[in-house]
């Protein structure tokens, strides 16, 4: 007989993990044998100590509260919203439950019966799995695809590190070797002549029997405790440490810790007794498993083509994702990612100059503007950069313009090859406007600074972040200098920087409510960039500027500064810190889920959690703009 | 009082009727905890009870506050008369794929299924007198069931401040709103049933705030 209740039920379970894994007949099978039950706020669903129940539960609307009680103590471990599972233990082990869950307010759970469950999805290693994730994790919360997916990540070998790690390494096929009759200044020229950092003494059977590295050869020869003709067998490591040939990365990986080793011979069967047939580095092992910094930025540095630059700055971006999904700290992550970018960006340069028919004639910087300009640059964005040169006679102006425009053309084409896209307004190096002698740009500045209007404080938030990349420090140098003696002679200039800072409202509405975008595409989304990292942007930039500090360039830092020069606002400055680096990783990991900037948010894909934290960071926002409007006697301004 | 009513029935009444009948015979008066409760529901061809049809009936089952999906009632119902207006609202065909029981098939079913439960119904004055009428075509007595309304229910749930600001007739879609039920599967015999299964519920939690609910007081209109 049709059951639309149950298809019903079984419509709602469709949503959510492990039941979205499930054929639609096997759900079926299952929603019919689910217990709908009501429950008034403080039920009790079962007790710490309570014998198993024969099913485990879903949450269908409500939330319920799972807590661990001990005594008079009571610890909440989680509230469970809708499609949050619960009551796993008799799925796992059959014995009492150890955490209470009673209903946070009126809910309704559906009670799902384990044998059923589990004879519909015997086979189902991926559910199984999934459910054993969710058990051992407390504080987990599957409300979408992306965060169950993030559970999966450590124990299913599904992600592409993991296929890495079991993939064979890849070593050095064909080592190179020296006899046992050499002396270690043979090997020693052998080593610089290849430029390698081991060699391996074989016999005359071709078997490893010992390995010489750098560190040998410093700590043995160099300080004198034996000559550089002594034999190699008196210096080299033995017995060598061997693989087989079809080692995984993993396993590899795992030798060389085991045995703090750095080199590892491959022999024909695996053993010291057969012949040598390669040599796995640990160097190998990291360039094999790609997704780590230091690898990173030495292929950018070794690079010869822009396609090669483009490979690992995408590296860079899987490494962005795992630091994001590993929580590491936002401030180490950005200092990374700005690392390689910058790399790129110097690595960019390097190879243009290499293409221009003469070396550039004065000296000159390439800038870093906006977000990369602050190194708080996550994800890809448009390219924002200058280039300033030196000054040269008037008669040589026009040549040294045309031979930097040209040098900016090719770099930011090969930027926009490796995936920064060109800025829409043209605020790019390869513009002429953009592209100045050191005069030119100290008279933009004082311009911009001593008869502001909306344009030159729209341009000046972009260009007072700017940053040196490459070339040379002096001429930025003076240049800020410039700025600074400038600033000294008014306060207009940063009434409008003032004014810009403050003119978008924090970013909740009357009713606490997000403000969201009224109209255009973008329409019911948040705005996290224009609502809320802009306001703290601007406003460290004013205050760090008013404080004639240079050099610090990142919001957070600023902050951080600001809090050092002003303890009796510490705890607002560090709160800003804080905000903005909370703000950076809700922007980075949106852009993640939607390989896009993570400009716009929406605000139905945040569970209620993220909500309030995003809120949290709100608070900030309105009380730097009141400190801004005092300070800078905005209220007759605006 | 109940037991002379029964004797009146005529002596070759079917034996599913019979069975029915003899279900209140024995039947304890239990807490409102222990006892077993129906929420059905009716689609019609309209709301004249004397020239419209059922064309299916909904219904689930709970003891306390479980609601048991493998244990409910989906019964779709083969009609002669037929009213393509009301068809916008639930959907049901004169043709359509559904498998179709006899009227006397879903009395049978249906009087197996409710046995001596309480009934709940939104509006329940409706859905019994198109029930009744349904019974007394097919020369049968009429339901013996207690009834509960959740519309009138919910009116008492209010707290005599509000009182003058009810409204006359709450829709099962008002009751949805204010008491926060997702509407799913709305407008469906067996979807309005687990709806008003859990209005009830819902209601029935804060009329029972103080744990005293009285029988009395529940069901009187």
């Amino acid at each position: 007989m049709k059951n639309s209740i149950a298809e019903r039920v079984g419509d709602f379970l469709k949503g959510y993990p492990p039941f979205n894994m499930l054929s639609n007949n096997t759900l079926l099978k299952i929603a019919t044998e689910v217990t709908i039950n009501y429950l008034e706020k403080g039920d009790t669903i079962f007790k710490k100590d309570d014998p198993w129940h024969d099913r485990f539960y879903v949450v269908r609307d409500g939330a319920i509260n799972l807590y661990y009680s001990n005594g008079d103590v009571k610890d909440i471990m989680n509230i469970h919203d809708t499609g949050d599972l619960f009551g796993l233990r008799p799925l796992i082990t059959k014995e009492p439950y150890k955490l209470t869950a009673t209903a946070n307010e009126e809910s309704i759970v559906y009670a799902i019966p384990i044998s059923v469950f589990q004879s519909e999805t015997d086979n189902n290693t991926k559910v199984q799995k999934y459910l054993i994730t969710a058990f051992a994790s407390n504080a987990f919360d599957p409300y979408t695809e992306e965060e169950a997916g993030k559970i999966f990540v450590d124990y299913l070998p599904n992600t592409s590190q993991d296929i890495v790690n079991f993939q064979t390494a890849n070593y050095t096929k064909s080592p190179i070797t020296c006899s046992t009759e050499s002396s270690l200044k043979d090997a020693a020229k052998k080593m610089s002549a290849y430029k390698i950092g081991c060699i391996v003494v074989v016999d005359d059977e071709k078997k490893p029997v010992g390995i010489i590295t750098n560190s040998d050869i410093k700590n043995k020869i160099a300080t004198g405790l034996f000559p550089i003709e002594t034999p190699v067998t008196n210096i080299m490591s033995s017995p060598v440490i061997t693989g087989k040939k079809g080692l995984t990365i993993a396993d590899g990986q795992l030798q060389m810790i085991k045995r703090s080793i750095g080199h590892l011979c491959i022999t024909k069967d695996g053993t010291d007794n057969s012949k040598l047939i390669g040599v796995l580095t640990h160097h190998d092992i990291l360039v094999n498993l790609g997704k780590n910094p230091t690898v990173i930025l030495k292929e950018i540095k070794r690079a010869k083509r822009t396609k090669k630059i483009r490979a690992a700055r995408l590296k860079g971006n899987a490494l962005l994702k795992s630091y994001i999904e590993q929580n590491i700290p936002i401030t180490h992550i950005i200092n990374v990612i700005s690392q390689i970018n910058d790399a790129v960006t110097i690595r960019v340069v390097e190879l243009a100059l290499k293409k221009m028919p003469t070396p550039p004639p004065v000296a000159f910087s390439w800038l870093a503007l906006g977000s990369q300009g602050r190194r708080e640059q996550l994800l890809f964005t448009d390219q924002d950069n200058a280039l300033v040169f030196d000054d040269v006679p008037e008669e040589q102006y026009e040549v040294t313009k045309t031979y930097f425009l040209k040098l900016a053309k090719l770099v930011t084409k090969s930027l926009n090859k490796i995936g920064f896209e060109y800025c829409e307004a043209d605020m790019m190096a390869s513009n002429p406007e953009w592209c100045k002698s050191l005069t030119e740009w100290k008279n933009q500045f004082t311009n911009w600074i001593l008869s502001p209007d909306e344009k030159a404080i729209l341009l000046s938030s972009i260009f007072f972040d700017y940053n040196c990349v490459y070339g040379d420090k002096q001429v930025v140098d003076d240049l800020t200098n410039t700025i600074f003696t400038t600033l000294e002679k008014t306060d207009l200039f940063y009434k409008f920087l003032g004014r810009d800072a403050v003119k978008s409202p924090t970013p909740l509405g009357f009713f606490k409510q997000f403000l969201v975008e009224q109209n255009g595409d973008q329409k019911e989304l948040f705005n996290i960039k224009s609502r809320a990292l802009m306001p703290l942007i601007d406003a460290a930039r004013l205050l760090i500027l008013s404080k004639q500090i240079s050099g610090v360039n990142n919001t957070s830092e600023r902050f951080e500064k600001l809090a050092e020069l002003e303890p009796n606002n510490k705890e607002l400055y560090e709160s800003c810190s804080y905000a903005f680096k909370a703000l950076s990783k809700f922007k980075t990991k949106q852009g993640l889920l939607g390989t896009n900037s993570g400009k716009f948010i929406d605000l139905e894909t945040l569970t209620k959690e993220e909500k309030l934290k995003l809120r949290r960071c709100f608070k900030p926002i309105q009380k730097i703009q009141e400190v801004l409007k005092i300070r800078f006697d905005l209220k007759n301004f605006m | 009082m109940i037991f002379k009513w029964f004797r009146k029935h005529k002596k070759n009444a079917p034996d599913f009727w019979v069975d029915y009948v003899d279900s209140f015979k024995n039947a304890d008066k239990n807490s409102i905890g222990e006892t077993r409760f129906v929420a059905f529901d009716t689609e019609t061809t309209g709301f004249d009870k004397k020239n419209d049809r059922i064309l299916s009936i909904g219904a689930v089952s709970f003891i306390g506050k479980s609601i048991q999906v493998n244990n409910s009632l989906e019964l779709y119902l083969e009609q002669d008369v037929f009213n393509p207006e009301t068809v916008k609202i639930h959907g049901l065909m004169k043709k359509g794929s559904l498998e179709k029981v006899t009227e006397l098939e879903a009395i049978k079913t249906f009087l197996a299924y409710v046995k001596n439960a309480v009934l709940i119904a939104h509006h329940a004055n409706f859905d019994k007198n198109m029930m009744n009428e349904m019974l007394s075509r097919n020369g049968l007595g009429k339901l013996k069931n207690r009834f509960i309304d959740t519309g009138s229910l919910f009116n008492k749930s209010k707290h005599i401040i509000y009182r003058e600001n009810l409204k006359e007739h709450y829709t099962l879609d008002d009751l949805c709103n204010e008491l926060n039920v997702p509407k799913v599967d709305r407008h469906t015999a067996n979807g309005d049933a687990l709806i008003t299964a859990i209005v009830f519920l819902k209601i029935l939690s804060r009329l029972d705030k103080r744990k005293n609910l009285e029988w009395d007081y529940l069901l009187k209109t």
